[in-house]
């Protein structure tokens, strides 16, 4: 159709990722060859970044209603979930992982703006963002170029536009080596009244493009991040990278927001993957209606750009909004008052299509609602990994004796999985908007929700309501049994929310995998969605939304199989809110729940972090998950938080109890070089006969570390059997040294714990 | 009181300025757009933190140029209080209305964190509100934020007590792990020679609840707020000097 396009041949449909079987369906959809440019538009709309085409029956089976959901999964951009008081959250997690590995600081930076697109296209201000990180290990100079990057280029872009990275994860491990994980997630607060919609309706209504010019950068880039990573990809996959500008986007965010208090607005849809293609088919599949575009219209960055790079191109901070009619002045008059670029390009139409004009000859010709919805699906082929036997098959008896576990505490701190992250966290601006209640180094994170959390502060009061946001996944149990791991996932973030004083309402999730097209793969895929899906359900936690990031795979094979959760829970009041660090001397400290799972034939070492990083040995099956029992520990929690007794809470995770109580010893930090380190005594002589490698660095699940008063911790005990939770006091807070009393006693000074646990990553960037 | 706060293209700790004046000090605070070229019934102007014009070129660089600071400088020319705080210090300095530069931390990465600050002039509109011997808590978050003069400057700010906030430890002692970004020596805020024009880079509008983790920074605002409410409005000598 365009005189300049290339002839559509069976090599370019190839390199467009698409079969052949594929290009027979869009050729049935357009009742003939496609253009071009529109092999592109479906090569795009039909990755899997788009399309989902690989894991929407599983998608399907996550629990996804709930009385307080009022926009669902796969609806929107985001999900949105009522809060109260005629307020509501909208969140969601995205991955950059492809970007992230050719280009860390772009790759990076330009994940967390896309994120925080999705949030203010739904009506809502952004209020905070948490990340997931997952690199190889740090002794390779090309990871910890890596992981610098990724840091710097989420802190640039996060910091510039004024929004607190409040929390987050960061795991080592050989998988990710060459293909490291960066999921961003960004929640946001709107009234329900002031939710925008992504739809194009109105027959006639104007289409407004807003923001930057379009470039040539980022062509593409939903499609490339559908394909395995290769030794080449660096070279040749670096313009699929964007770039960002987090300055252009606090702009775009502050007039949009203004933009929809206007009223003026019929559909607002931000051009993220897949750009305007994406942004304009959707909208009007939504709608029901169709949309027509010049593309002469499209502010452009340089001359002669092609149909094909215009509907392509991934250049970041564009806007695409469809005003009623007659209403146009008002979008011109605050994007004008913002300095923004801004061009009408075209309408809506009620042809059901979407027709794409370049100097007013038709470039594409598509109907809008089977090109964003008829995908083909496809159920892939299960096999189970054969590395599972041989996991299944290790035992106890394998386990290498316990030789010196003062030592084992020690390397476990400086891990640098375990060790503190402040490395991290102290690049990102973790407190502006005022929101921070509870900083990075908690279980979770809790921001207070205030007027100027809202789209438009209207000088009018609202109630003060705090949220917890935690990200997790302990990909190591996913890669052992990706079943149990699913559920512990689930299962170890809504515990982090328990110990914040939070009550679980809503799940994002971040599907990280190899290549589907391996059986074994689509079998962790499978089984790990199954896990999830349970958890969400036993935790009344139902997934608003997500994003699926397939094809990690470097030449070595598939990362660990990384189904990152996000969770967010609500706290109704400021003194429910609890943290994980010890805080008198003399406070009693109890365990909630069994302090080693004795079902469990490995005692909780499978998977552990102590067998890794001790051993040298990935293996064994993990924990065990008992959900409801988990369910029931979090509940007694939370009860005992509300009765105000509890002074901390802290859940056992990688490295065990020995791990959780050094940590809660150490991770209070008042400023810059003034930590707050308390000493604890802990006496486990009453338990007997459990391996004392199981009890201090056994992982199993379900324990969370409290502390009461002196006075308060007999009934606390008392009240947590009585709601049927086991709960023993195991020592008392105090003096400068952690002491464990097993059958021998065993004692760490808190100061040497600290200094070890707080620099280690410094040390290893150093 | 009615304090004005800059909003640049780009400023994004505007809104958490007005939060802690209007709502946790009860007093009248509005945005003032960088379009804008009075300050109307401002009483106190307050420069806020972010990243104005996206820090392109050099922070600060082109926010200096903007209308609405023309109408700053006329305002503290004429005596007005002016607080610039993290970008809002770069700004100022941009402008020439305070000494000094802020260049790249030490570190060469941003740094975002809690400090303690001594307070090293107490006879100032900024500070006359903190105590004595009270070492305060307020977070810093900055790529930018290491303080530069040259030793005549330096010599002067402080013969001058220009000086107002250095970095210390928590016993109050200057000392190069609780300096930050390396500012020299641990300087983390001054004010003119006049003392009316102050700017620092750590935050205290970040810690003015005590639910935040710290209340310190309440005591820096309330001292513009005693400082104002003991003498005639200096917006009423501005219009004076206008007239005249």
């Amino acid at each position: 159709m365009h005189l300049s396009e290339p002839p559509v041949t069976p090599e370019l449909i190839r390199q467009h990722g698409l079969t052949p079987e594929e290009f027979e369906r869009i050729k049935g959809i357009l009742g003939r060859e496609p253009s071009y440019t529109e092999l592109g538009i479906f090569s795009v709309m039909w990755s899997e970044h788009c399309s989902y085409k690989n894991t929407r029956p599983l998608l399907k089976t996550f629990p996804t209603k709930s009385p307080k959901i009022l926009v669902g999964a796969g609806e929107e951009n985001a999900g949105i979930i009522d809060i109260g008081d005629g307020l509501a959250i909208a969140f969601k997690i995205e991955s950059h992982n492809h970007p992230s590995a050719v280009e860390p600081f772009q790759g990076a930076a330009t994940g967390v703006g896309g994120i925080i697109r999705d949030i203010f296209t739904m009506g809502a201000r952004p209020i905070c963002v948490l990340n997931s990180l997952r690199f190889g290990e740090l002794s390779s100079p090309e990871v910890r170029r890596l992981f610098s990057g990724v840091v710097s280029g989420i802190a640039h872009y996060g910091n510039c536009i004024g929004l607190p990275t409040v929390g987050g994860e960061v795991y080592f491990d050989k998988s990710y080596e060459g293909n490291p994980l960066v999921n961003v997630f960004c929640l946001g607060v709107l009234r329900h009244q002031e939710i925008a919609r992504g739809a194009a309706k109105g027959i006639g209504n104007p289409v407004f493009y807003v923001g930057p010019a379009t470039g040539r950068d980022g062509l593409a880039g939903a499609a490339f991040a559908s394909q395995d990573l290769t030794e080449e990809s660096a070279d040749q996959q670096r313009g699929a990278v964007q770039v960002g500008d987090p300055f252009m986007e606090k702009l775009v965010l502050e007039a949009c927001l203004e933009l929809l208090g206007t009223d003026a607005v019929a559909g607002i849809q931000d051009m993220g993957a897949a750009g305007l293609t994406c942004s304009t088919c959707e909208t009007a599949a939504r709608a029901g209606t169709g949309i027509e575009i010049e593309l002469n219209k499209v502010p452009q960055r340089g001359p002669n750009m092609t149909p094909y790079e215009i509907m392509l191109s991934e250049s970041q901070e564009r806007m695409l909004i469809i005003v009623h009619r007659g209403r146009e002045a008002e979008v011109k008059r605050i994007f004008d008052k913002w300095d923004l670029p801004w061009a009408e390009i075209g309408t809506v139409t009620d042809t059901g299509r979407m027709m794409v004009r370049h100097n007013g000859k038709v470039v594409a010709d598509v109907p809008a609602a089977k090109l964003a919805n008829e995908a083909p699906v496809y159920n892939r082929d299960a096999r189970e990994p054969a590395y599972l036997a041989q996991v299944r098959s290790f035992t106890l008896a394998q386990v290498p004796a316990l030789k010196d576990p003062i030592a084992d505490l020690k390397v476990l701190l400086a891990w640098p999985t375990i060790a503190s992250k402040n490395w991290v966290y102290r690049q990102y601006d973790h407190m502006v908007r005022d929101g921070t209640v509870v900083h990075p180094g908690s279980d979770a994170a809790v921001v207070r929700i205030k007027a100027d959390s809202l789209p438009r502060d209207v000088d009018q009061k609202i109630p003060e309501k705090f949220i917890a946001m935690t990200v997790d996944c302990n990909s190591t149990y996913v890669y052992l049994d990706p079943y149990e791991g699913g559920k512990i996932a689930v299962a170890e973030a809504a515990r982090n929310l328990a110990c914040s004083g939070a009550i679980p309402i809503g799940t994002t999730d971040n599907l990280n995998f190899g290549n589907p097209h391996n059986p074994e793969i689509f079998y962790q895929l499978r089984e790990s969605v199954r896990g999830l899906a349970e958890g969400c359900r036993v935790f009344n936690a139902p997934v608003t939304g997500g994003n699926v990031s397939l094809y990690n795979q470097n030449p070595e094979g598939a990362i660990a199989p990384t189904p990152t959760i996000g969770m967010v829970g609500l706290i109704e009041r400021l003194e429910h809110i609890t943290t994980q660090w010890f805080k008198d001397e003399g406070d009693a400290i109890i365990l909630l729940g069994n302090i080693v799972n004795e079902s469990d034939p490995l005692l909780g070492l499978g998977g552990a972090a102590w067998l890794q990083v001790i051993h040298n040995l990935k293996t064994g099956a993990p924990p065990r998950c008992d959900l409801e029992q988990e369910k029931e520990i979090h509940s007694a929690l939370h009860a005992l938080i509300l009765s105000g007794v509890v002074k901390n809470a802290h859940d056992c995770s990688d490295g065990g109890l020995a791990v959780a109580l050094a940590e809660s010893c150490i991770s209070q930090h008042v400023a810059r070089e003034t930590p707050k380190l308390i000493g604890a005594q802990i006496d486990l002589t009453a338990v007997k006969n459990v391996r004392p490698d199981a009890l201090l660095f056994g992982e199993s699940q379900g324990r969370i570390i409290v502390t009461t008063s002196d006075l308060n911790a007999t009934k606390t005990i008392e009240r947590a059997k009585l709601l049927g939770i086991p709960a023993a006091r195991i020592g008392t807070v105090g003096g400068d040294a952690l002491v464990i009393k097993t059958d021998t006693e065993l004692k760490w000074p808190v100061a040497e714990l600290y200094d070890l646990w707080w620099n280690a990553i410094a040390g290893a960037m150093a | 009181m009615n304090f004005a706060v800059v909003q640049f293209p780009g400023s994004n700790c505007d809104q958490d300025a007005v939060h802690v004046l209007k709502n946790v000090l009860g007093h009248s605070a509005r945005l003032l757009w960088h379009k804008e070229t009075t300050l109307a019934d401002a009483d106190a102007v307050i420069i806020p933190g972010g990243f104005s014009y996206g820090d392109y070129l050099r922070t600060g660089a082109v926010a200096r140029f903007s209308p609405v600071m023309q109408a700053v400088q006329t305002f503290a020319g004429n005596g007005g209080l002016v607080l610039g705080i993290c970008n809002g210090f770069q700004i100022l300095c941009e402008a020439g209305m305070l000494p000094g530069a802020l260049i790249r931390n030490r570190s060469l990465q941003f740094r975002c964190e809690t400090v303690h600050l001594r307070t090293e002039n107490p006879n100032t509109p900024f500070t006359n509100q903190i105590p004595a011997g009270k070492f305060l808590r307020v977070p810093i978050a900055h790529g930018e934020g290491c303080y530069f003069a040259d030793s005549t400057t330096l010599a002067q700010l402080n013969e001058r007590k220009q000086v107002l906030w250095r970095y210390v430890n928590a016993k109050g002692e200057t000392a190069d792990d609780a300096n930050p970004n390396g500012s020299v020596e641990g300087v983390a805020g001054i004010c003119n020679q006049h003392g009316n024009v102050a700017g620092l880079m750590p935050h205290p509008e970040r810690a003015s609840e005590g639910l935040l983790g710290s209340a310190d920074g309440r005591l820096i605002f309330e001292s513009l707020v005693h400082w104002l409410g003991r003498r005639v409005s200096p917006r009423a000598s501005a219009l004076t000097a206008q007239a005249a």
